[in-house]
């Protein structure tokens, strides 16, 4: 016989009697790499779609100038068309106009209008050139034409010689659509029109978004793009197309890397698992490793054997992971789009991928994760001395080694020293390794956990029952949780992990929806808000409207806001600036500041005073008393940071200003928000009558405080409902693991059971013991699981949160959630314990003692 | 103490183990079974236990219809009634010595006085705190003679019980047992393949198709 077939056969024996457990496992790793698997690729698909989107409304340019502030002056333009190294300079304005009868779609309610030179845009971006009608070919340079996508054609559901209407202030404009474009990217929503329109029709007369450049032959890109930076100075960047993706890339890097940790965390549950079920096969089968060892196996062919045991469990999984996630990743674009609807990537429409290097390195990420569950066990199995186990009772004395306290400590500590670091590139990871570390450590602790914890009871017990108070029973349940706890600590590693992990998520998500709740009501203390449509680079309320709207009646107070983004570092995404009144004295009474904060008396004379978000601490350095320039007006003004505030609206920054202090500045009077308080005797439809007799009402969107609120909490949960389903799905298989193990384990006791059955204990009492063991222990494992899902919510809320989104939250616990679930793994445990009981006492009592192993 | 009436028992595919088997045994006798592997001494045990019911035929324990009860009334007659003493001693890996040997009385709500009377009986004085893996094969089978015995009951069942240890240890093992089982007052029944073992019972029985046999008569046919 060759060795090949005795691993063959001895893989095949065992596949045939722990069939089930096996399958848990294989589902455990298979759900982690489809997690990871799929996160991947829609990740992958929507960036590159994004980016691709991107580019293509770029062109074929070598360089992009921008204004720092946003929009800037054409004037720029002729000196760059001349400038030396240029081929071509193409001016382009780009900027979002409101569709008036998408406006009850309050997140989808914009149209990307791309305002570009026909001419120029010819030899830098002809795929963006308008296709117009063939008898009416000069609609390129018609002032009310509009081109638009196939998407966008099809989300405002119109055709080429429809009216459009847009809103420009508090003005409506129509335009015709004149055709389609070249070439557009699927579910790419964009218009084009000449810039000459653009700029008149929409109130941008004299601005510019950018000017893109193509370079002479020859011209060294890097030296260049230096040298004119440095000539441009501080008001505008050079970029690349590279810079860019950086960009965007950086926009969402937080989000992503937090869904792939997401999908990590269910593929580490999956690790425990298959170390709980490799764990306790071999110590079922340690005799017989020793038997084949006596019979000639040599330690090398055992730990092939184990370690190709492994090789097949997780090369299993992975592959059904493979094809699971790339379905998942399929119908997820399919009904949420690229972006699960988070909004990182919108408009745009992915097509799936599949990478076979991706798919390669998942594969090698299961089979790794598998493998390495599998270590300690091998390692017990080949260490194991064949006549130290073929001794009775030695299997007891097997995974000794994870009694041993060193090691688990050595991780705890690692992962409290792991939470003091800072982040790397701005991603928490050792927040994450904290996190990995204090699962790992606790988990290991459980057998030390359960010895400590049972040999109390056992002393409290051996006291009862010395006074006649308890049965053998309860010395048997004590004894045995006591003096044998690893194979069961073992069996509940799998789902303590993911009970840990659920705990953890549910506390985060709480705190994060409560603190939701508690700031939206801050930041929303008006009854109604009322916007308008931007008008070229003012805001939509011009003073006349702004005088009409304060003599407003039924109102008790009335707020403007000017909200407007601005650019701090071209590498960075833009941060938004709110003007409007802020109580000085006493600034939290509007804004939900948090921390140290100057007060008024020590605010420098000949400065203003600025507060801004956590954001901006974090990604900008802005701390409290900071000196720091903003743009406004065209020019870097100096303000100093008062204080800071939670904001979890913009994970990229804010800065608050007195609306006074901006209106000096920048000479802008206009406004883009208003905030409406209804006197006591006015009631919500009394406002909105009053509000619809106004004579630009039909340019209004007005919302009540409550809607948004509401709307907003919606959002919140339904993205959190996947990772809800996600973490419930992590615990019903390691409640899967946990039932394979217990049935497993409690067959394998039924020689005890046959002893115990000839001695007189009844089976009402065997499964009784069963029932107990289970529970207590499960309870331990709740306990402990709490414990360590409760530290790790600690790292989620104030390490892993602020270090990814740049917010931090309070702690709220959601104690009856919290007890309803570990509730339900205890009933479970117990319902599962009895279950295999019922299986191991119906079994023959008589073969039962007659069985050695 | 015990009697068997006309037992009957058969096996799956009408393989007769027992066919009208009758015996008594007497209070305080300890009797050896000896017959060839297959013809039924451990189903005899299993029937004497109650772990197992005749297909007709009687079995009373001190005038007490066993196979007539359900199981949870055989369970306690069992606990308090019988000792057992088996081939792979089954001794509980988790369990001190003390505890194992406790288990009888715990069961029966007796006190656990004798628990180290027992120990020191079998000679296992002072090891009341070891756990089972750290004794060899003879010291566990003391452990299980101390069990079965530690609770006096009336009838010692033992099914080859020194089928797993050494020609000096088996020795040793069954002179504690035939002492023990005599010291308590009990009953014994002891199944055997082994004419040494068996030569320590008051009598020997031969169970052939026949039916059981002293061994004299065996003997000479």
């Amino acid at each position: 016989m060759k060795a090949a077939s005795l691993t063959t056969w001895l893989l095949l024996s065992e596949w045939r009697a722990r069939f089930v457990q096996l399958i848990v496992a294989v589902m455990a790793i298979a759900l982690g790499v489809a997690l990871g698997f799929s996160i991947h690729l829609i990740n992958t698909a929507a960036f590159n779609e994004f980016s691709a989107a991107s580019k293509s409304l770029s062109g074929q340019s070598d360089l992009q100038v921008y204004g720092t502030r946003g929009l800037f002056d054409e004037s720029l333009y002729p000196r760059l068309a001349q400038y030396e190294g240029v081929k071509l300079a193409n001016p382009v304005l780009e900027f979002t106009a409101i569709v008036p009868d998408k406006l009850e779609s309050r997140n989808n309610h914009k149209l990307r209008i791309l305002g570009i030179d026909m001419f120029r845009a010819a030899n830098m971006s002809p795929d963006l050139l308008g296709v117009p009608a063939e008898d009416k070919l000069m609609d390129g340079l018609a002032d009310d034409a509009i081109f638009l996508s196939p998407a966008a054609k099809e989300w405002l559901q119109v055709r080429q010689g429809d009216i459009l209407r847009l809103n420009v202030g508090m003005q409506s404009i129509a335009l015709r659509v004149a055709g389609g474009l070249t070439r557009a990217r699927a579910g790419q929503r964009v218009a084009i029109m000449d810039i000459g329109a653009a700029q008149w029709h929409f109130q941008y007369l004299g601005l510019l978004s950018r000017i893109e450049l193509k370079l002479d032959a020859g011209v060294r890109h890097a030296i260049f793009k230096e040298k004119l930076q440095k000539e441009l100075g501080a008001q505008f960047f050079v970029a690349e197309i590279v810079d860019q993706e950086a960009r965007v890339a950086n926009m969402s890097r937080a989000y992503r890397v937090n869904l792939n940790m997401l999908a990590l965390v269910a593929l580490f549950t999956g690790a425990f698992l298959v170390f709980s079920t490799q764990a306790l096969s071999v110590i079922r089968r340690r005799s017989q490793f020793a038997l084949l060892r006596v019979l000639g196996f040599t330690q090398r062919q055992l730990l092939r054997q184990m370690v190709m045991e492994g090789f097949v469990l997780g090369a299993i999984g992975s592959l059904a992971g493979l094809a699971v996630g790339y379905s998942f990743a399929a119908l997820a674009i399919k009904l949420l789009g690229g972006d699960l609807g988070s909004g990182f990537f919108p408009g745009i429409q992915p097509s799936l991928y599949l990478s076979p290097i991706a798919a390669l390195v998942y594969f090698f990420v299961g089979l790794g994760v598998t493998l390495l569950g599998s270590i300690l066990p091998v390692l017990e199995a080949v260490r194991a001395r064949p006549a130290v186990v073929l001794k009775p009772g030695s299997q007891d004395s097997a995974m000794e080694r994870l009694s041993t306290p060193w090691p688990a400590m050595i991780c705890l500590s690692a992962g409290i020293l792991s939470t003091q670091l800072p982040p790397i590139h701005e991603l928490p990871v050792f927040g994450y390794l904290a996190i990995a570390l204090l699962l790992i450590g606790g988990i290991s602790l459980m057998p030390r956990f359960a010895v400590w914890a049972f040999s109390f009871w056992m002393r409290i017990v051996n006291g009862f029952i010395s006074r006649g108070r308890l049965n053998a029973v309860s010395l048997m349940i004590f004894a045995r949780l006591a003096n044998a706890p690893n194979q069961a600590s073992i069996a509940l590693s799998g789902v303590l992990a993911s009970f840990s992990l659920m705990v953890a998520m549910a506390i985060m998500v709480l705190s994060f929806r409560v603190s939701v709740d508690n700031w939206l009501e801050y930041v929303l203390p008006a009854d109604l808000y009322v916007r308008a449509a931007d008008s070229g680079n003012q805001g939509g309320f011009q003073s006349v409207e702004q005088q009409i709207m304060t003599a407003l009646p039924g109102f008790a107070r009335i707020d403007f806001f000017r909200v407007q983004q601005l650019v701090l570092d071209p590498n960075r995404p833009e941060i938004t600036l709110f003007a409007r009144p802020i109580d000085n004295a006493n600034p939290g009474n509007t804004l939900p500041l948090i921390g140290e904060m100057m007060e008024q008396t020590q605010w420098p004379k000949d400065s203003r005073p600025l507060w801004v978000s956590e954001a901006m601490v974090d990604l900008y350095g802005y701390t409290v008393g900071k000196q720091v320039m903003i743009p406004i007006g065209n020019m870097l003004r100096e303000f100093t940071v008062v204080g800071i505030w939670r904001d979890y609206g913009r994970q990229f920054g804010a800065v608050q200003m007195q609306l006074s202090d901006y209106q000096m500045l920048s000479n802008d009077l206009s406004i883009n928000t208003v905030a409406l308080w209804l006197q006591s005797q006015t009631t919500m439809t009394d406002a909105y009558a009053t509000l619809q007799q106004l004579p630009f009402s039909d340019a209004l969107e007005i919302t009540q405080s409550q809607a948004i609120r509401a709307k907003s909490l919606e959002i919140f949960d339904r993205s959190f409902a996947v990772t809800y389903l996600l973490e419930v799905i992590a615990v019903v298989i390691g409640l899967l693991g946990v039932a394979a193990s217990f049935s497993a384990q409690t067959l394998a006791r039924k020689n005890e059971f046959g002893m115990l059955r000839h001695i007189g204990v009844t089976r009402r009492q065997i499964l009784a013991m069963l029932a107990a063991e289970g529970t207590l222990l499960t309870l331990l494992g709740v306990a402990i699981g709490f414990m360590l899902g409760w530290a790790i919510s600690l790292i989620l809320i104030f390490i892993v949160n602020p270090q990814s989104f740049h917010w931090t939250m309070q702690l709220h616990m959601p104690w009856s959630w919290l007890i309803l679930i570990a509730g339900i793994l205890l009933v479970s445990a117990s319902m599962t314990a009895l279950t295999a009981g019922r299986r191991a006492v119906s079994a023959n009592v008589i073969r039962a003692v007659k069985e050695d192993w | 103490m015990l009697e068997l009436r006309y037992i009957n028992k058969a096996y799956a595919e009408n393989r007769q183990v027992l066919c009208n088997l009758s015996f008594a045994l007497k209070s305080g006798e300890y009797v050896a079974i000896m017959g060839e592997s297959g013809v039924g001494k451990s189903t005899l045990l299993n029937l004497v236990a109650g772990l197992d019911k005749p297909d007709s035929g009687e079995v009373l324990i001190e005038g007490i219809e066993i196979s007539r009860l359900d199981d949870e009334a055989v369970t306690l007659l069992r606990r308090q009634v019988f000792g057992f003493i088996f081939q792979a001693f089954h001794v509980l890996p988790h369990l001190t010595l003390s505890q194992n040997i406790a288990l009888p009385l715990l069961l029966n709500h007796i006190s656990d006085d004798r628990v180290n009377k027992m120990l020191a009986e079998v000679g296992l004085q002072g090891r009341g705190d070891h756990f089972p893996r750290q004794l060899s094969g003879g010291e566990l089978q003391r452990v299980a003679i101390a069990r079965a015995l530690v609770h006096r009951p009336k009838l010692v069942l033992a099914d080859e019980p020194t089928g797993n240890l050494d020609p000096d240890t088996a020795h040793d093992v069954l002179q504690l047992m035939r002492d023990e089982i005599k010291r308590n007052g009990a009953s014994g029944i002891l199944v055997t393949h082994s004419h040494a073992a068996a030569a320590t019972a008051d009598r020997v029985l031969i169970l052939t198709k026949q039916g059981l046999q002293p061994a004299e008569k065996v003997k000479s046919i």
